[in-house]
């Protein structure tokens, strides 16, 4: 099923939580809301569910209008952040509820609606649990149960809200790749709201990077990592350092020198550059490059991370470097980005 | 409180830090007071209450249980606790759903209204009945007309009642729902059930235990409830007195045996109350716990 949200507004009291979002969806697409917190991301999910009425604009669901139905109409499959399983039914309770309040014909009879919660069990790994109730899980196993219960339904959409926030780290690396391969078994629309980019970059068919009620850029894991639009993405997703420099003629300045980049068609001011700490190139002398002095060095994994001083203003820009690279020794490095980008100063306020 | 020279510190204990254990004689003293009083106050009336009853034997205890009047304020009592109860149960889950599921203006005002009855004199609901239903009150000359007696007759026993207990399902499932929050309705409505299916099968079992609870105490109240029942029931014999008012009237009557009589059922319905919400506190316990756990 596809969805498209077009044009939605929504607003709280009065207070904004999204504005004016446009989306597009494609039908059986896993797509990542990916945004810090406040950034609007679990509102549009719930908009999309219909927990949530749009204050302007609307949510079709293929060709049909959906914004005006209820939660029940719209045929969805939600999973909470906490679960919210219910406590006083078991397992196999639970995953059957979605059919068993269904009404007249629709309504399975009840061996069907137990074979059918024993089926979704066996999907999501935890046969033989259909007794136990959700205090007796752990929070992965409810997490499974969750999902069991959303899909119990024959969702036209699947929305997860923080699927795997509650759990440990351990636990939601697994939990990811499982949910990728039932994604790929059942082929549901999913949406799923994160905050942690890792989950979304490597699970994502496409991810929404959210920020302030706003979307600000939608793509695949490489759009997002390598062509960041905005100053906002490119601070959020992924380690980045920022100068402010000056472009004059389509040259890069950095206070009174020119750092050997070209931007020919940025328009000649203020700018702030961003690039990948781990994406630089080191060099020796210095015709054209950013020189600093180096103010910290630390180890972080696999390489080195140096803190350099650039220039009069002392500004502080970070540089990563295999471990045993002889430049960490050194009180100077000089280093030119490889892949960086430039955003008028203006607009990255 | 204890000398902090004499403090002993004793090795580690399970339940309580060492850092605030008091002395052993400070212990004493407060364990001594705590069940001085309770003898007193508390456990001495109570066996009174059952040796007055018994005072002439079982036989005068049976005899005058056996009493006409005594028979229908007993009848009375149950029917106003079986009105006024199922009242307090509609209005308690009504009113703390509005409360904990609903952001609405007044709400604060509406939480705090609830409270009226245990800041106020019972006396004084009683009064207001009076004021409102009387023969000189607000509505009295209307009803008059329309030929409907509320006060000095079993109406208004239940209304006065229904004022003086309200509080008790209301106060229990207040804090409950609010602490679980909307997200099992949420999940139910997701999955397509509708409003009632939705109570019925979700919010109900969430609460269960507390409303038992709640409905154990307003029961309580309901059955010994004295001052505001005394005001509009007018004391008629077989007519409008219930348990509490005709304890009174027997034992200013010299009726020691019958008052007492029916003051022991009454001490019963407490005792029972009281195990009753013991064994509810241990098994409600357990299932606050299991909600926070998840």
């Amino acid at each position: 099923m596809e969805v498209r949200v077009a044009n939605v507004r929504k607003e709280f009291e009065r207070f904004p939580a999204l504005h004016d979002v446009s989306l597009d969806i494609k039908s059986g697409e896993l797509i990542a809301l990916l945004g810090p917190s406040g950034s609007g991301k679990t509102t549009l999910l719930r908009l999309i569910a219909g927990l949530e009425r749009p204050t302007k604009g609307a949510i079709f669901f293929g060709d049909e209008d959906a914004s005006q139905k209820s939660i029940q109409e719209r045929n969805v499959g939600f999973v909470f952040q906490h679960y919210a399983l219910f406590r006083h039914m078991t397992v196999a309770d639970n995953i059957g509820f979605g059919l068993k309040v269904r009404h007249g014909p629709t309504r399975p009879p009840a061996v069907e609606i137990r074979r059918r919660a024993t089926e979704l069990l066996d999907l999501v790994q935890l046969s033989g649990l259909e007794k136990r109730y959700p205090a007796q899980l752990s929070g992965g196993q409810r997490q499974r149960v969750a999902l069991a219960r959303a899909m119990a339904i024959e969702p036209k959409v699947l929305l997860l809200d923080e699927p795997f926030g509650a759990l440990d780290a351990q636990v939601r690396r697994e939990l990811r790749r499982w949910l990728r391969e039932i994604h790929d078994a059942t082929g549901h629309t999913t949406v799923f709201v994160t905050h942690d980019q890792e989950e979304a970059l490597e699970l994502a068919d496409r991810v929404v990077v959210m920020s302030q009620g706003r979307i600000e850029q939608v793509g695949t894991a490489d759009d997002i990592y390598d062509r960041p639009n905005s100053p906002f993405v490119y601070g959020f997703i992924g380690e980045s350092s920022s100068l402010p420099v000056k472009v004059d003629n389509g040259e890069i300045w950095l206070a009174d020198r020119p750092i050997g980049l070209a931007a020919p068609d940025a328009p000649s001011g203020e700018a702030t550059l961003y690039f990948r700490p781990h994406d630089v190139e080191l060099l020796d002398g210095c015709s054209g490059c950013i020189a600093g002095t180096v103010a910290a060095s630390r180890r972080v994994a696999g390489t080195r991370r140096v803190e350099l001083e650039i220039g009069g203003e002392r500004q502080r820009v970070e540089i990563e470097l295999p471990v045993d690279h002889p430049a960490a020794q050194k009180s100077r490095v000089a280093f030119r980005p490889g892949r960086w980008k430039l955003f008028p100063t203006a607009n990255s306020a | 409180m204890a000398d902090p020279e004499i403090k002993s510190y004793e090795p580690y204990h399970e339940s309580r830090s060492a850092a605030v254990t008091e002395s052993r004689p400070a212990q004493a003293v407060l364990m001594i007071v705590t069940f001085a009083f309770l003898g007193i106050f508390l456990l001495l009336p109570l066996i009174i209450v059952f040796h007055e009853a018994l005072a002439k034997g079982i036989g005068a205890y049976t005899h005058s249980l056996s009493d006409a009047d005594t028979r229908s304020a007993i009848r009375l009592t149950l029917l106003v606790a079986a009105i006024s109860v199922p009242l307090n149960v509609v209005f308690g889950i009504s009113a703390a759903w509005a409360i904990a599921k609903f952001e609405f203006k007044g709400k604060a005002f509406l939480t705090t209204l609830i409270d009226l009855p245990f800041s106020v004199s019972p006396v004084i609901s009683g009064l207001v009945y009076v004021l409102l239903f009387g023969a000189q009150g607000l509505l009295g000359g209307w009803l008059k007309a329309h030929g409907i007696v509320i006060l000095f007759a079993v109406p208004g026993i239940v209304l006065a009642t229904v004022f003086v207990t309200f509080p008790f399902v209301a106060r229990e499932l207040i804090p409950l729902m609010q602490e679980q929050g909307n997200g099992d309705e949420e999940a139910a409505l997701s999955l397509g059930a509708n409003g009632w299916q939705t109570f019925w099968y979700v919010t109900l079992p969430n609460v269960k235990w507390g409303l038992l609870y709640g409905v154990l105490l307003c029961n309580a109240r309901a059955m010994g409830e004295f001052g505001a029942v005394s005001v509009v029931s007018g004391h008629i014999r077989g007519l409008t007195n219930t348990m509490p008012l005709h304890v009174e009237i027997l034992y200013n009557e010299y009726n020691a045996v019958g008052a007492f009589a029916v003051a022991s059922l009454l001490a019963g319905l407490a005792l029972v109350t009281l195990v009753l919400k013991t064994l509810l506190e241990m098994r409600y316990g357990a299932e606050l716990a299991a909600t926070r756990g998840h």
